[in-house]
């Protein structure tokens, strides 16, 4: 597991961890039934405070991305990668349809859109 | 989670200074920053949990028991780690080890031995001879090694290097690496908490301010920025201080959301450190 505290970002520090952890899950780095350090451990490592790393444990819980198993550790979720990439593609397509309804009230064209996001989209990489 | 300091409506008046009710709590496995500027009563407060001077009201209570009432239980728990720690000068560590031993029930002389080591101490050094950081670590090892679940700190960083600092809060962290332990550190020195510490308290002239999870703070407290008359002090949701220059205003909300939702692009918002916040709380204008 890798993890990268920034303290220049503007996302608050259980974020950044929650970001990091899911991404690796999805993309495989981190596959099901890997060992995640414990609360204190990662606090102890990342400096920082127990209560932040348990607000990131318990997220990603909720989320399902990982479980914690009392008296053993925490453990990363089995989870099927199609359901999981589903899902963010439902989030991606929820997000677009909210900047659609914000365009059509402004009265921005379909292909004004289109170079927006073909814009956006360039200037990520 | 289990308390592992309780204090509750705690009073001492001194000429001219008044705690004020003071209530905390730390839970059991987290570190706790008091903060406040000089004078504010951080050691006030450390020095009543000590009992060493006496309170007039309140209670203070250490794992469940009474820090008067049970003082040598609740005593034998704590390990205090101060800014001056006071010793005979021209004995050796190894001795003042061996003379304070008898007290704690659970001394670790292995432990005790192990830890001088990690910190470069040598027991056959006279306490008069060490710096001032040497001497917190001395300190700190002795309270480590009479295996102490509650550790009270009072300035520690306070004239230490970067280096020196950094080495005490890694240290720090790894005492709550047992959930049972808990830490209590009063500082001025913000930054140091920013990272480490779970929950903070802010006390200003002799009250608290705020007692929550470190998170929180940091979350719902910013700063708020306009320049020249775009924006006046007394719209700001949460305002908790400003600053008026020549060219504007800054401003500390404790609503950071609410006033970005109600001042909107008048101003630009940023995350408050725990330095602006006692900055702007002892300071500012509250009013202005």
């Amino acid at each position: 597991m890798k993890i990268i505290i920034s303290n220049s970002s503007p996302d608050p520090i259980y974020e950044q961890i929650v970001r990091q952890v899911k991404s690796q899950i999805i993309s495989g780095e981190l596959v099901a039934g890997d060992p995640l350090p414990s609360i204190r451990k990662l606090a102890l490592e990342l400096q920082i405070s127990v209560i932040t790393t348990k607000r990131a444990y318990d997220e990603l819980e909720g989320e399902g991305f990982i479980d914690s198993v009392g008296g053993k550790g925490t453990f990363v979720a089995s989870q099927n990668k199609e359901i999981l990439r589903e899902r963010k593609m439902k989030v991606v397509e929820e997000k677009l349809a909210q900047a659609v309804a914000e365009a059509r009230l402004l009265g921005i064209k379909p292909r004004e859109l289109r170079d927006m996001l073909r814009l956006l989209y360039e200037e990520e990489n | 989670m289990n308390a592992a300091l309780e204090i509750s409506n705690l009073r001492k008046s001194y000429k001219g200074f008044v705690l004020k009710d003071i209530s905390f709590s730390i839970p059991a496995g987290t570190i706790m920053g008091l903060i406040g500027p000089n004078g504010a009563g951080k050691t006030t407060v450390i020095k009543l949990v000590m009992n060493l001077i006496r309170r007039e009201a309140g209670a203070v209570r250490i794992f469940g028991r009474d820090n008067i009432a049970q003082e040598p239980e609740a005593k034998a728990r704590i390990g205090f780690v101060y800014d001056e720690p006071c010793f005979p000068p021209d004995v050796s560590l190894g001795r003042i080890a061996s003379a304070v031993a008898p007290f704690y029930p659970r001394w670790d002389g292995k432990l005790f031995a192990r830890t001088l080591e990690e910190f470069d101490l040598s027991s056959r050094k006279k306490f008069k001879t060490l710096s001032h950081g040497m001497k917190m670590k001395f300190a700190l090892a002795l309270a480590l090694a009479h295996d102490a679940d509650l550790i009270l700190m009072d300035e520690p960083t306070s004239g230490l290097d970067p280096v020196f600092r950094h080495e005490l809060l890694v240290r720090l962290s790894t005492v709550i690496q047992d959930e049972r332990k808990s830490v209590l550190f009063s500082t001025h020195l913000t930054s140091d908490l920013e990272k480490i510490a779970d929950h903070v308290t802010l006390i200003h002239e002799g009250a608290i301010v705020f007692s929550a999870p470190k998170d929180e703070i940091l979350e719902t407290y910013g700063l708020v920025k306009a320049g020249g008359r775009d924006v006046s002090a007394s719209e700001i949701p949460g305002l908790k201080g400003c600053r008026h220059s020549a060219y504007g205003l800054e401003a500390l909300t404790a609503e950071l959301e609410a006033a970005r939702r109600s001042i909107g692009p008048r101003a630009v918002y940023e995350r408050a450190s725990l330095e602006d916040i006692m900055y702007f709380i002892s300071k500012g204008e509250p009013h202005a």
